[in-house]
C-alpha cells in the first residue's frame, strides 16, 4: 500500500492512461535521512504524486525536476542535504543528506 | 524506467519472484536481474550480476560503481507474509494494519462464524485447519505466522507446523500460565525446547495493550523488530557510500 510497488502500481496507471510520467528513487543517504535507499516518488504531468522520497521536506524540488524531465526526456542526479546550503535550494531538517535519481518513464 | 520495466516488476511481484533493477545512472539505461537469469543492457556482466543477486540476498538496495561507471540496484522483494490463526477481534484490527504495512495477509479458521469476508475486507481468508492451510500456502522464511485463537486445538497443529519450519517469525496470544502449559503439550507432541524457545508469548511488546487494536500494535511492532534484526545480521554493517 505504501511502498515502491504500489507507487509503480499508480505509475503504470498513469502511463496507460497517456500521461506523462516520472520516477524519482532514493539512491543513496548520508546521515539520517527520513527514507532508505530505493524509496520511490511518481509524479504525472499536472504535478500530482503518488509515495515519498523524504518525509516531504524536497518533495517540492523533486517535482519539478520530474516535470522537466517529462519534458526532456533526460534523467537527472540530485543532491539534498543541510551541508551543501550554499549550493541547494532546498535541505533536510533532519541533517541528512540524500541523492535521489529522476528520470522519465518512456 | 521504461513502460516494460513497470510491468516486468509487477509481474515479479504477483508471483512472488524476487527480482534486482540495475539502473545505469549516465543515461537510465536498465537491466532486470532475476535469481536465474538476467534481461537488458548488462545481461553478460559477471560483475553487475554479482553485485545485483548480491544485493537480492541481504534485501538492500544500494548504488555501486563497477567500470567507473554508477549504477543503482533497486531491491524488490515480495511482500512479507502474515499468517494470522484464528479469525478473532484482534485479528480485525491486525489484518488491516498488518495490510498497511504491505504484509501478504492471510487469516485463516475452520469456523465458519468467525472467517467470513465480511468480517475482513480485502485480506485473504481461509476457512480450513492451520495446518492444512500451511501446506496450501508454504511456510516460508519471509512469512511470520501468529496464533490468537485461544484453543489449544487451532493453535496447536499451526505451531507445530510454524516450529518445523522456517518461518521469521512465530508467535502466540495467551498468558504465561497459558504458555507454560502450552510448553507442555507441545513437548509431549514432539517440539524441542530450542524449537518452542522460538514462539514469542506472551505475544507482542510489553507496551500496556488492552485493547484488540492495541495488541494488534504491540504485535505488529514485535514482528518490526525481529525482521529488521534478522536483516542487519543478514546485512552486517552498513557500506556507505563514497
Amino acid at each position: 500500500m505504501s511502498d515502491a510497488l504500489d507507487v509503480l502500481d499508480q505509475v503504470g496507471r498513469w502511463k496507460t492512461s497517456g500521461k506523462g510520467v516520472a520516477l524519482a528513487t532514493v539512491i543513496t543517504t548520508w546521515g539520517s535521512s527520513p527514507r532508505p535507499v530505493g524509496s520511490q516518488l511518481g509524479v504525472d504531468d499536472t504535478g500530482a504524486m503518488v509515495g515519498s522520497v523524504s518525509g516531504g521536506c524536497i518533495e517540492g524540488a523533486v517535482v519539478k525536476e520530474a516535470l522537466a524531465a517529462i519534458a526532456d526526456g533526460k534523467p537527472r542526479l540530485l543532491d539534498f542535504g543541510v551541508t551543501d546550503e550554499q549550493a541547494w535550494d532546498v535541505g533536510l531538517a533532519c541533517g541528512g543528506k540524500v541523492q535521489v535519481f529522476v528520470e522519465k518513464v518512456s | 524506467m521504461k513502460a516494460e520495466t513497470v510491468t516486468a516488476l509487477q509481474a515479479a511481484r504477483l508471483k512472488r519472484h524476487a527480482v534486482v533493477l540495475a539502473t545505469r545512472l549516465s543515461d537510465a539505461a536498465e537491466t532486470l536481474v532475476y535469481p536465474e537469469r538476467a534481461e537488458g543492457v548488462f545481461a553478460g556482466d559477471a560483475a553487475l550480476l554479482a553485485a545485483a543477486r548480491r544485493a537480492m540476498a541481504i534485501g538492500r538496495s544500494e548504488t555501486v560503481e563497477l567500470d567507473g561507471q554508477r549504477i543503482f540496484l533497486n531491491v524488490y522483494v515480495p511482500p512479507a507474509r502474515l499468517i494470522i490463526v484464528g479469525a478473532v477481534h484482534i485479528a480485525q484490527s491486525l489484518a488491516p494494519m498488518a495490510s498497511l504495512m504491505d504484509f501478504d495477509v492471510t487469516v485463516i479458521d475452520p469456523r465458519r462464524a468467525f472467517a467470513t469476508d465480511s468480517r475482513f475486507p480485502g485480506v485473504k481468508v481461509m476457512q480450513d485447519w492451520a495446518d492444512e492451510a500451511f501446506e496450501k500456502i508454504g511456510l516460508d522464511a519471509s512469512t511470520a505466522v501468529v496464533t490468537l485463537t485461544h484453543d489449544p486445538k487451532l493453535d496447536d497443529p499451526a505451531l507445530e507446523s510454524a516450529l518445523k519450519s522456517d518461518v521469521f517469525y512465530v508467535g502466540a496470544l495467551g498468558s504465561r500460565k497459558t504458555h507454560g502449559k502450552r510448553r507442555e503439550r507441545l513437548t509431549e507432541a514432539g517440539i524441542t525446547d530450542e524449537q518452542f524457545a522460538r514462539i514469542h508469548g506472551p505475544v507482542g511488546l510489553n507496551i500496556g495493550a488492552k485493547s484488540p487494536a492495541e495488541i494488534a500494535v504491540s504485535i505488529l511492532g514485535q514482528i518490526v523488530e525481529v525482521r529488521a534484526r534478522r536483516l542487519e545480521a543478514l546485512a552486517g554493517p552498513k557500506v556507505v557510500a563514497a
